[in-house]
């Protein structure tokens, strides 16, 4: 499967040495990978609690990574979520893509997180000493989105 | 008409409710004519549940609020999306 919603933690480097053995075509993968920031707008954070839409968000992230596909010779691709309460510098989520050319893959899982960001039914609660409080779309991250349409 | 209704992230936790199954009246067929309809079950959900702070897919499709409601459809209200 190559979308995984889960609470676990993930290796990276597991992730990558599968994807590696996909293909003896592949010439280079790119991974990001997002992490838990203890400062949300100068507020320390104790902890987040990430919800997901189950059904729907595999969904949406199948659909992205079918797009990203049309757009790039992308030879694998690798979603991780994760959900449940995470810590400060806890990894949330991994994107990773496998090219037989460097250009392609960087395209590739900069789309994926992009969309992902917009498109993908999650959640994050972040619980602050002030209190809880639901994060919403940021701007910023809907303009990067919405950057793809215009280069293509 | 019947229709599952799903609750995420803010409305979800102020509401206390994930998941209910309701018989919608006649007369609300559309998405915004729904959320009007929840708004009159109390202060709680006219503040909750308005256009600007909620967000809503049927069918596991983000969809607006002039969208159709057909029976047994699934419909989820939420906070916007933050994920990743």
């Amino acid at each position: 499967m190559s979308v995984s919603i889960q609470q676990e933690d993930f290796d990276v480097g597991a992730v990558m040495a599968e994807m590696r053995a996909t293909s003896n075509n592949v010439g280079a993968m790119v991974s990001f990978v997002g992490l838990v920031r203890d400062l949300s707008y100068d507020e320390r954070v104790e902890n987040i609690f990430v919800e997901h839409y189950p059904g729907m968000s595999e969904k949406a992230l199948g659909k992205i990574i079918v797009e990203a596909k049309q757009r790039w010779d992308l030879l694998a691709v690798k979603v991780i979520h994760r959900v449940g309460t995470l810590g400060p510098n806890d990894q949330i989520v991994l994107v990773a893509t496998a090219s037989s050319h460097r250009g392609h893959a960087f395209s590739g899982c900069e789309f994926i997180i992009d969309y992902l960001k917009t498109d993908a039914p999650f959640w994050k609660k972040e619980v602050k000493n002030q209190g809880q409080e639901w994060v919403v779309t940021k701007d910023s991250d809907v303009q990067r989105m919405q950057r793809w349409n215009r280069q293509n | 008409m019947q229709i599952d209704l799903l609750y995420f992230g803010r409305p979800g936790e102020n509401l206390k409710l994930s998941h209910e199954t309701v018989q919608l009246p006649a007369g609300i067929n559309t998405l915004g004519e729904l959320l009007a309809w929840l708004r009159l079950r109390g202060d709680n959900w006219a503040q909750e549940l308005t256009e600007t702070r909620v967000r809503c897919a049927i069918n596991q499709e983000f969809a607006a609020w002039a969208a159709q409601i057909r029976d047994r459809d699934e419909v989820a209200l939420f906070s916007p999306i933050s994920g990743g």
